[in-house]
């Protein structure tokens, strides 16, 4: 199952851990990544709120999480290629967290309705 | 005519016919009546350059031209004339900021080597180049930690910090809400056992201290920064940048953050401004750091060219995201501060740190041996600047206005009883022997 | 300009044993010994090189430069117009420049006369009662004047309440963030599309929560806020006070004071206005002004004139500025006055114009209009004129060539011109914002926009040398991304990348 928030953010959930990334959609938009600012795992992230950044020559976004929980780990591939993110946004994730509540996933975006808000 | 003004009454005519215009007035149509300036301002006509370098003369003969032992954050170094001579080249200071790079390898160029410079001074891995002063790099330093810190807001500052560095931190720390809190002194430096005792307390995002510090006092911040980074909070240590030629710089200690004055790399002294702040930081702090960075790349024809990069954290694109405000660089004032360098190189950094220091010893040693003056703080090391507490009955004003008179700025009156003396490799042996006599009349 | 590439680093001529220096220096009986535990261990990795290669490096260098002495330097919202050479003599006259800061007010008076004199010719065009002339830079003046809104607040016992920072959304960057820095939250008001503030959407987000509103006049597309008077009375009427940001203030020297059109606290970019050099970066100045009643609000250290006729100091600045509630006076931002030599250049600049400076407004105008007037046809102008200083297109007319803003300033550096402000203001998807300031001729304006017509016929008839451009410069298309991606930010890195 893949739910979105309106600023982009995605999660993949397995279980009961989620991998959270950017869509495709804003990593065309951002351009060429330049640098993902990440947490450290054991974090703990909360719906809604910020976890991280992500920058390109052209922008620096914030990055919000889609659930709440703890940071299991971190894509430290993205340290040394944060153009990864290019490459396949959906593949190369940015963190992995174990969802604390999994009723926050009701109140995010399905594909479709995602897809159409980009439309 | 006036001469920054290229206008004819023809061109203006040629110029309002192509604007569909008859006359300049249409095109402030726009402009509310009421809004107007009426009877224009009230200034006088325009002064001729030779009227202008009178009135300037006339001014500069106001300030007295006195021999300097004073420092307190700003100190009056040699120059070399090649400095000033580069710094003259109008395609450098008529110049803006570098937005084009292709155009702009001469500003590009010298922040690049700037920037390598403070670096390998403070023995940080990054350096920016657009610090306005000592103590606004010290808040921005605090501002930046701060943001790395995520939710800690506990900012811990040593009394022995400049109290300008002080009250500038104080004036930042308060919209953003950062929670200042001073370690005490101990005997002229920072104590220890105090600061030992507010780090435990927890929440801390950094802790602040200068070497030399108010006083000249050079501190001992052995194991400081393991202890800072076990209550995982950031060190950030201020130092005035020429005296790195010879002190164990900021990496060295295991800051994570350095910062301070360079206005000693070669900068006039202009009654305080420009100075020049720096900041440099730690390779992992890097995209936390403010202002404006140069970095090496390559272009179409496989050239090594500089350009300003990582501007995505900067004010024009982040707006009120951004962790600092800064958009200039201290272009300038980094020119001289490398040129300076280039000039001296690691060498000539030291000899002016060790005949500074030299004079200031000799000097120190001679005035306490006047019965007049001791040191406040005998047990301490210092280099080039030293508190001096005067004899009983004799205040500090005093020496001051009887040095004035000769034609000496004896130091910096710090309190009723206390003044700041330094000398740098400047002071001439008449200087020291005048300083002497004075006070010996006294 | 140049054409040739110098791009050697100071420290690749650097050879151990060279020295490039003469200092001076007495012998003394004893020569201070650093105690190993303070002295550094390693040898900073300075260059070691003689005067003449290090003169001939940095000349060298220069030439890859491009100043207002160089050329046209259209930057929009800049302000680049001449540097008068008798602002940089007035710094080097004997007695101005070699100043301690510590020196005594007594024995300071010339320096403390160039500060007042100034504050007061600011104040008189400014249409303020007081300035300060501490804040370093635009930026740094902006934040300073929002300290300046927050002890006013406090002082009313308002200081918790009002939260909020009204910016219009074609605000220069520094707004929000010097906003945000001085703790305020952003709320952005809607440009109408002609450019100014749209009042009804300003009115609507104006209550009891807001501290200031920000504005520029005229803003950022050169556009006069006729509307001011009626802001301001909103403004005032909710108890908020109004921040002018002067970085176009010369659009209005002789045509209009911002203290009557209602604003309470403004700032001044000294390195626009009153043409001092940008220097590649700074020194700048930003004084900040306020009307009356609020001098006290004004920032520490200050300069008054007792009734002895002797200025003094004044510095209220208390020793434990940690404990500062938030009734007390506005501290330091600060190290000491401001900066000072900046200071020197502007006097030295308004004296020289004298009342001839109520020509730079309107000639500035002028030659804006005339730019405006001259491209229109070729270039798309979404806010009709006239404009003030500056004017902003939409890039080229014909969007069918694929050529861009982007495209159309690099091309211009070819022709020998700096480019135009690009992407800002962020209103528009291809803004070339174009300000020529009163000290460019018609000759050099007609030079610049026939440069700019041949751009758009090249445009139409070549657009693929037009996308590469540009073919001339001494550098051509740096790699930006690889130096984000891979920051070599010192020579120590890139020295380590080479090996």
């Amino acid at each position: 199952m893949i739910k979105y928030l309106p600023t982009h953010e995605y999660i993949r959930v397995e279980g009961n851990e989620g991998y959270i990334g950017i869509s495709p959609f804003a990593a065309k938009e951002l351009g060429v990544v330049t640098y993902v600012d990440m947490p450290e795992e054991g974090d703990e992230v909360v719906a809604g709120e910020e976890f991280g950044a992500i920058e390109s020559r052209k922008a620096a976004s914030d990055l919000f999480s889609p659930v709440s929980g703890e940071v299991i780990e971190v894509n430290s591939a993205l340290e040394d290629d944060p153009t990864l993110v290019n490459a396949d946004p959906m593949k190369n994730w940015i963190i992995k967290v174990s969802i604390s509540d999994p009723a926050e996933l009701d109140a995010l975006m399905n594909e479709a309705a995602y897809e159409a808000s980009i439309k | 005519m006036h001469p920054y003004l290229p206008h004819t009454p023809e061109d203006i005519k040629a110029m309002l016919e192509r604007c569909g215009a008859s006359s300049i007035e249409d095109l402030f149509a726009d402009v509310p009546e009421q809004l107007r300036l009426k009877g224009g301002y009230r200034l006088d006509a325009p002064m001729p350059e030779a009227e202008i370098n009178r009135y300037f003369r006339s001014l500069g003969r106001k300030n007295a031209d006195l021999a300097c032992f004073a420092g307190y954050g700003f100190y009056s170094h040699y120059c070399p004339a090649a400095v000033e001579a580069i710094a003259s080249r109008s395609e450098f200071y008529t110049a803006y900021t570098p937005y084009q790079p292709e155009i702009s390898q001469g500003t590009l160029q010298y922040i690049f080597e700037y920037q390598s410079m403070i670096a390998s001074l403070t023995g940080m891995d990054v350096a920016n180049a657009s610090m306005y002063d000592g103590a606004t790099a010290t808040a921005e330093a605090m501002m930046m930690a701060v943001a790395a810190g995520k939710k800690r807001r506990r900012v811990l500052v040593s009394a022995t910090l400049l109290p300008a560095v002080s009250q500038v931190l104080a004036t930042y720390a308060e919209g953003p809400g950062i929670i200042l809190e001073t370690v005490n002194e101990h005997e002229g430096a920072t104590d220890r056992e105090a600061l030992h005792a507010q780090l435990g307390a927890g929440d801390v995002a950094a802790v602040i201290l200068a070497t030399p510090n108010r006083y000249g006092i050079l501190e001992d911040l052995e194991g400081l920064a393991d202890e800072v980074h076990a209550a995982k909070a950031l060190l950030i240590i201020n130092t005035h940048a020429s005296t790195l030629g010879v002190l164990r710089s900021q990496g060295e200690w295991g800051a994570d953050i350095a910062c301070g004055e360079a206005q000693s790399l070669g900068l006039p002294l202009n009654y305080g401004g420009p100075g020049l702040g720096y900041l440099a930081c730690t390779h992992n702090l890097m995209r936390k750091m403010p202002g404006r960075i140069v970095g090496a790349t390559t272009d179409a024809d496989g050239q090594r060219v500089f350009v300003l990069t990582l501007q995505a954290r900067e004010q024009h694109i982040r707006r009120h995201k951004a962790t600092s405000n800064i958009c200039s660089n201290q272009g300038l004032m980094t020119l001289q501060a490398a040129v300076y360098l280039s000039l001296l190189g690691p060498e000539g950094l030291r000899e002016v740190n060790e005949t500074s220091a030299s004079i200031a010893h000799d000097l120190v040693e001679r005035l306490c041996a006047t019965g007049r003056f001791r040191m406040r703080y005998p047990e301490r090391e210092w280099l080039n600047e030293c508190l001096l507490e005067t004899a009983e009955g004799l205040s500090a004003q005093t020496v001051l206005d009887a040095c004035l008179k000769r034609g000496i700025l004896a130091g910096k009156v710090t309190g009723e009883n206390e003044i700041l003396v330094c000398a740098t490799e400047i002071c001439t042996p008449d200087d020291v022997r005048n300083y002497i006599e004075a006070v010996e009349a006294l | 300009m140049n054409k040739q590439l110098y791009s050697t680093l100071i420290f690749e001529l650097s050879r151990h044993g060279r020295r490039g220096h003469s200092l001076p220096g007495y012998g003394t009986a004893k020569k201070f010994v650093l105690p190993e535990k303070f002295a550094r261990k390693d040898t900073p990795a300075l260059p070691e090189v003689e005067e003449p290669a290090v003169v001939r490096h940095y000349t060298n260098s220069s030439t890859n430069n491009f100043g207002v002495d160089t050329g046209f330097y259209p930057l929009g919202s800049c302000t680049m117009k001449y540097n008068p050479k008798i602002n940089e003599a007035a710094v080097r006259l004997s007695g101005i420049s070699d100043l301690h800061p510590a020196t005594p007010d007594a024995c300071a008076q010339g320096a403390l006369e160039i500060y007042r004199r100034l504050q007061e010719l600011l104040s008189e065009m400014g249409g303020m009662s007081e300035f300060s002339l501490n804040p370093y830079a635009g930026a740094h003046g902006e934040l300073t004047g929002l300290m300046v809104v927050r002890t006013y607040h406090a002082s009313r016992g308002e200081g918790a309440v009002r939260r909020k920072v009204i910016v219009p959304d074609s605000a220069h960057g520094t707004n929000p963030a010097s906003a945000a820095i001085a703790g305020y939250d952003v709320v952005e008001c809607r440009s109408l599309p002609d450019g100014t503030v749209d009042v009804e959407d300003l009115r609507s987000k104006l209550g009891p929560d807001v501290a200031a509103v920000m504005m520029t006049n005229p803003n950022t597309v050169g556009m006069f806020e006729k509307n001011i008077p009626a802001i301001a009375e909103a403004v005032h009427a909710c108890g908020a006070l109004m921040y002018y940001d002067g970085a176009n203030l010369n659009a209005l020297l002789g045509v209009a004071r911002p203290g009557d059109m209602g604003f309470d606290v403004m700032h001044i970019n000294l390195h626009k206005t009153f043409s001092t050099p940008h220097g590649g970066g700074g020194p700048g100045a930003g004084p900040i002004g306020v009307r009356k009643g609020l001098e006290r609000f004004l920032p520490m250290p200050r300069v008054v004139r007792g009734d002895d006729g002797m200025l003094r100091v004044l510095d209220d600045s208390t020793e434990t500025p940690f404990e500062r509630t938030e009734l007390d006076p506005l501290g330091r931002v600060s190290s000491w006055l401001g900066n000072y030599a900046v200071f020197v250049k502007a006097l030295a600049y308004i004296l020289s114009m004298g009342k001839d400076i109520e020509q730079v407004g309107p000639l500035a105008c002028l030659n804006a209009n005339y730019i405006l007037n001259s491209l229109k046809e070729m270039y798309e102008l979404p806010i009709p004129g006239p404009c003030k200083h500056e004017m902003v297109f939409d890039g080229l007319r014909d969007k069918s060539t694929g050529c861009t803003t982007m495209n159309v300033a690099k091309r211009l550096l070819d022709m020998g011109f700096h480019a135009p402000t690009i992407y800002f203001p962020l209103l528009f998807h291809e803004s070339l914002m174009i300000e020529p300031t009163e000290t460019e001729s018609r000759e050099t304006l007609d030079v610049f926009i026939n440069a700019m017509r041949a751009i758009a016929r090249e445009a139409a008839e070549d657009p693929e040398t037009l996308k590469n451009a540009p073919l001339h410069t001494p550098v051509r298309h740096p790699d930006e991304n690889e130096a984000a991606l891979h920051p070599k930010v010192t020579y120590q890195s890139l020295a380590a990348d080479e090996v």
